[in-house]
């Protein structure tokens, strides 16, 4: 039987090995230039370099734009709430990580 | 296809007004909101609480759902009658994609929803896509989500996923199509990463470059091990004797067996590390080994008398810190 030969695709860990320039990540994400600077006043993600036009930006930044661009879409939220959120999303992923392996140990 | 009652979805009663089905979508939003929830179901209920929306905070369509009828049960085998729309002006609202967040794309709606108010709606709300001469595009991005074994992080592995990829064709019909790509899984790779492929997004148009591929990580939960981060964690069970004399045991890792030891007076919950046993990576993770202490059941007569003998000659209370 002739089997279909598939090309095996490398890629990348984005968290780990990518960096993106402010292009990249518009493109990335689907969004306006605007709305990345606005979540860079807002706090949400941290560029490195000096200026608007070298900024550069880990692979985190990516999924926390979207995320950010989600909220804001399905939950009509503002940026400040937007931030705010992502805070908590993060607390509280923290918190039920701890939770895990404090019931997992619990029976001492 | 199941007839879907979007009033039973979005809770609410068939009388609703719009700012009641309004409130109770902003509520629901938030608790199923697949960025916010952590309910297993949640990104389903999501989508499906959208789609509710969609028609029911559109007057139009609202009324058009509504006189199907109100003796339609969720999950009834549902057709739509031949002229079920007729009498009906839709404006041509369009999708406002008010929400899908995960999936805002043409393919997150129902059949049923499709049947409804698929051609009409999705025509007139994406006119000027038209590829037309000259016209230019880069392909946009694509998300998805792929589960692999804890194995293969450990090791790093060739791994086929089937992906379905929504597509609108010239009519605004929607069809998902399937197609299956053979990729490299980094040895490393932690839950929740993602893998970017380049290129293998959707298809510019005209010309215009692909967009890239995401590949969210999720491991398939394993029979033994947890996973957090780089760390694994693993229940080890010991005997009585092996927790009060000390021992050496055999304990499975991902990377094959070893001997570990064991200290005299070893208690359930007490935790070894096992450092650099977890999954690769700089730093690599460790592996932890829970002990919980088990007992022999006291079902024949030599095994009672064991725990007799240990009754009479043992003063133990492990109840003294309770005062009691």
């Amino acid at each position: 039987m002739a089997r279909e030969r598939t090309e095996i695709l490398t890629g990348i860990i984005l968290e780990e090995q990518a960096r993106l320039s402010l292009r990249e990540l518009c493109e990335a994400c689907a969004v306006h230039v605007e709305f990345i600077a606005e979540l860079v006043d807002e706090g949400v993600i941290d560029p490195v370099g000096y200026d608007k036009s070298h900024w550069c930006f880990s692979g985190t930044s990516l999924q926390r734009i979207r995320k950010a661009k989600h909220l804001q879409r399905d939950l009509g939220l503002n940026l400040a709430g937007v931030a705010l959120a992502l805070d908590l999303i993060d607390e509280v992923q923290q918190l039920r990580a701890q939770l895990e392996s404090f019931s997992d140990t619990g029976h001492e | 296809m199941e007839f879907k009652d979007y009033y039973e979805v979005m809770g609410v009663k068939r009388d609703a007004t719009q700012d009641e089905i309004k409130r109770a979508y902003r509520k629901l939003a938030r608790k199923y909101h697949p960025d916010v929830s952590k309910q297993s179901d949640a990104e389903a209920r999501f989508k499906e609480l959208g789609e509710a929306y969609e028609v029911l905070k559109d007057p139009e369509k609202r009324a058009a759902y509504d006189q199907l009828g109100a003796n339609w049960k969720a999950g009834q085998d549902f057709n739509a009658p031949p002229d079920w729309d007729a009498g009906f002006e839709f404006s041509g609202g369009g999708y406002t994609g008010g929400f899908g967040g995960h999936g805002g794309d043409a393919g997150a709606y129902s059949d049923f929803f499709e049947a409804l108010f698929g051609q009409g709606f999705r025509s007139a709300g994406q006119g000027g896509y038209r590829t037309q001469g000259g016209f230019q595009a880069p392909g946009s991005d694509h998300h998805a989500k792929v589960l692999i074994d804890l194995e293969d992080a450990m090791n790093g592995a060739s791994r086929s996923f089937s992906l379905r990829v929504p597509k609108v064709d010239a009519q605004g019909h929607v069809t998902t199509s399937e197609r299956v790509l053979k990729v490299n899984i980094p040895r490393g790779v932690k839950q929740g990463q993602h893998i970017r492929l380049a290129g293998q997004g959707n298809p510019g148009m005209g010309g215009g470059k692909p967009g890239d591929l995401y590949l969210e990580i999720e491991f398939n939960p394993h029979s033994i091990y947890r996973v957090e981060g780089r760390d694994i964690y693993l229940d080890v069970p010991i005997t009585p004797w092996e927790a009060a004399l000390g021992a050496t045991i055999k304990v499975p890792t991902p990377a094959g067996r070893v001997d570990l030891k064991i200290r005299p007076g070893a208690a359930s919950g007490n935790k070894l590390r096992l450092k650099g046993r977890g999954i690769p990576g700089n730093p690599a993770g460790d592996l932890y080994v829970i002990l919980g202490i088990s007992l022999p059941a006291a079902t024949t007569d030599k095994a009672k008398k064991i725990y007799t003998d240990m009754q009479q000659a043992l003063d133990f209370n492990p109840r003294a810190r309770l005062g009691v």
